[in-house]
């Protein structure tokens, strides 16, 4: 596929975002506010009076030990949750000032501003083309010449675009896994979102993948909020602006310890708990 | 003394151990019995295939497969069960039109809405393998009461509408079997991207399971061919083509204008008539006391293997080529 005559190699992430999000004052309002939320399946306690406000656009991550509670969290907060059994939550989670929670939301909308990727890679069995131009297709008919842009500039803040733009009809089965999570990342870029969630998305690639999606993280960064779980503390250190640290105890229930700037959480924490965590006493 | 301990040890430490005499020669008899066993239950096959291909192949010819059958004794008349043929044909097809949407639905409904509500649908799967459990001719006379009854005439639609029936909760159950089976992933990504219900069912889980639910359905069929009881009791059999043939080739040879569509009309009709078909056809020539007859019955027993055979490498080929598309 021939890049557009106009398009600039350099300015190609930019013309993508300059599409993505209108331009929201940083001091203005939280991309996500969460305020007391409890989060149960069925009558199963995960989460605890958890309130933070993550901003926008910045890189929040979440750091904590195994099983508490931070997959758990990202899927409370676009409501993928309850495709896995019944989701019930006191509190509340505000959009952009909007409870996410309420009757009147539409899921798909919902779902659609606020996309995700997981931690092992799921493209479709279908082209590479065809996955990112699943999420388009969803919610409208577009021109062949309006998708051949969207999937082109998708893949290219994802990073992908050199890599594939030879053959883009080929099975997305067929492409290494690190190229399928930046595959999965570049499908959740082509609907816009204004917030992208990531569970361990390189949990399950190799440290070069590894290394060309945090790259990502420098372009998104400026345009998207995401907020990124991972086990991987150094990546937490390197990647984001913002740092949120879970915790848990012989209870099984999940608890935000505490959230504050990157560099304050991992010099100089004020919990003591963040602190042993940091150092390694535990996790 | 630590000489004497080292080499405990090695010995303890022995691998070429031989198993005891009595465990070699019962774990060699279980391997003998197994095989044995196997071959045991493999032998009914290979006999049914020898004996019907062996006395069904010598008389098999083209004539036979194109031909309506002659009476009794006339030689120079071509003779064969070419009508019994496409009547299978015709009737498992209306089966397959009824039993494939119906069944369909019905294992997206047991799979998609499975989790949130156990009671119904495990009392509607219930229902459905008891269904596939009813016997074939007692759905025949089901079929005789609703449709034969009504319509005051054997017909092909009330066989279809039988081997319908008996079609129906095979392709349910071995649709949600294969819905069962496309990874939770996809969902999970598809309702990620903002897709509804609707949108993550027919755009990536249906299109996932089709080589099964396909593979499903050709042998539902092929299970359908083979039924003889319903079809005496509903579509009789006849020594003509059947109406619907005629009909086609009618419309097919005068020009396309007004008279097609009037001709179009009249097709309901054509399936309202006794219908021949193979498995009713190997019952009754089996059962003449004409020789002619009990030796084309051979024949028409290996003709419809054949067509059984035909559609589960179909089914296969099915298969495979989405797998490799993959």
């Amino acid at each position: 596929m021939k890049p557009k005559a106009n398009l600039k190699a350099e300015n190609y992430t930019d013309k993508f975002l300059e599409n993505a999000a209108p331009e929201i004052d940083p001091n203005a309002m939280p991309a996500l506010r969460v305020q007391d939320l409890s989060f149960y399946y069925g009558t199963h306690k995960v989460l605890e009076n958890l309130s933070m406000n993550i901003p926008h656009p910045q890189i929040t991550a979440i750091i904590g030990p195994s099983g508490c509670g931070k997959s758990t969290f990202l899927k409370a907060l676009n409501r993928i949750g309850e495709l896995e059994g019944k989701v019930q939550i006191k509190g509340k989670v505000e959009f952009f000032g909007q409870d996410i929670y309420s009757q009147k939301v539409n899921i798909n909308s919902l779902r659609r501003q606020i996309g995700m990727v997981f931690q092992r890679p799921n493209p479709f069995p279908l082209s590479i083309y065809d996955n990112i131009a699943y999420g388009v297709r969803i919610f409208g008919r577009k021109s062949k010449a309006e998708l051949d842009e969207i999937v082109e500039s998708a893949l290219k803040s994802a990073a992908l675009w050199n890599e594939v733009k030879d053959d883009l009809k080929k099975s997305a089965q067929g492409i290494s896994g690190g190229q399928q999570q930046r595959l999965c990342i570049a499908r959740a870029l082509a609907v816009k979102p204004k917030i992208l969630l990531m569970d361990e998305p390189c949990s399950a690639l190799d440290p070069i993948s590894t290394m060309k999606i945090e790259e990502l993280f420098q372009t998104l960064r400026q345009q998207l909020t995401v907020v990124i779980v991972t086990h991987n503390m150094q990546q937490a250190a390197r990647v984001s602006d913002y740092t949120a640290f879970f915790n848990t105890d012989e209870s099984r229930i999940g608890r935000l310890v505490e959230f504050g700037p990157t560099s304050k959480i991992f010099t100089s924490a004020g919990n003591s708990s963040t602190r042993d965590y940091i150092q390694g006493r535990f996790g | 003394m630590t000489q004497a301990k080292k080499l405990d040890s090695i010995l303890d430490a022995e691998i070429n151990n031989p198993l005891s005499l009595s465990r070699t020669l019962f774990s060699r008899g279980m391997t003998v019995i197994a095989f044995a066993l196997t071959a045991l239950a493999l032998l009914p096959l290979f006999a049914i295939l020898y004996k019907i291909l062996g006395e069904g192949l010598t008389h098999l010819s083209w004539e036979v497969l194109v031909s309506l059958p002659a009476p009794v004794g006339v030689e120079d008349q071509p003779n064969g069960f070419a009508n019994a043929i496409l009547g299978t044909i015709l009737m498992v097809g209306i089966a397959t039109l009824i039993s494939v949407p119906i069944g369909v639905m019905t294992g997206i409904f047991l799979s998609e809405f499975g989790r949130e509500n156990k009671v119904i649908t495990n009392s509607i799967r219930f229902i459905t393998v008891i269904l596939s459990s009813v016997p074939s001719i007692v759905i025949g006379v089901f079929s005789y009461a609703l449709i034969v009854v009504t319509t005051k005439a054997f017909s092909s639609l009330a066989g279809g509408f039988a081997l319908g029936i008996i079609m129906l909760p095979v392709v349910a159950l071995t649709t949600e079997q294969a819905l069962k089976l496309v990874p939770t992933s996809y969902r999970l990504a598809s309702a990620a991207l903002g897709g509804g219900r609707f949108q993550t069912m027919f755009r990536t889980i249906v299109p996932s399971a089709l080589p099964t639910i396909t593979t499903g359905i050709l042998l539902a069929a092929s299970r359908a061919a083979g039924e003889t009881a319903p079809l005496i009791v509903t579509a009789l059999s006849s020594q003509f083509w059947p109406p619907l043939i005629d009909k086609l080739g009618e419309i097919m040879q005068s020009p396309i204008g007004a008279e097609t569509i009037s001709k179009l009309k009249e097709i309901p009709e054509t399936l309202l008539t006794p219908t021949p078909s193979m498995s009713v056809l190997i019952y009754s020539y089996a059962s003449s006391p004409y020789k002619e007859q009990n030796e084309l019955a051979w024949t028409a027993a290996s003709v419809l293997l054949g067509m059984v055979l035909i559609a589960s490498v179909a089914s296969r080929t099915v298969t495979r080529k989405r797998l490799q598309n993959r």
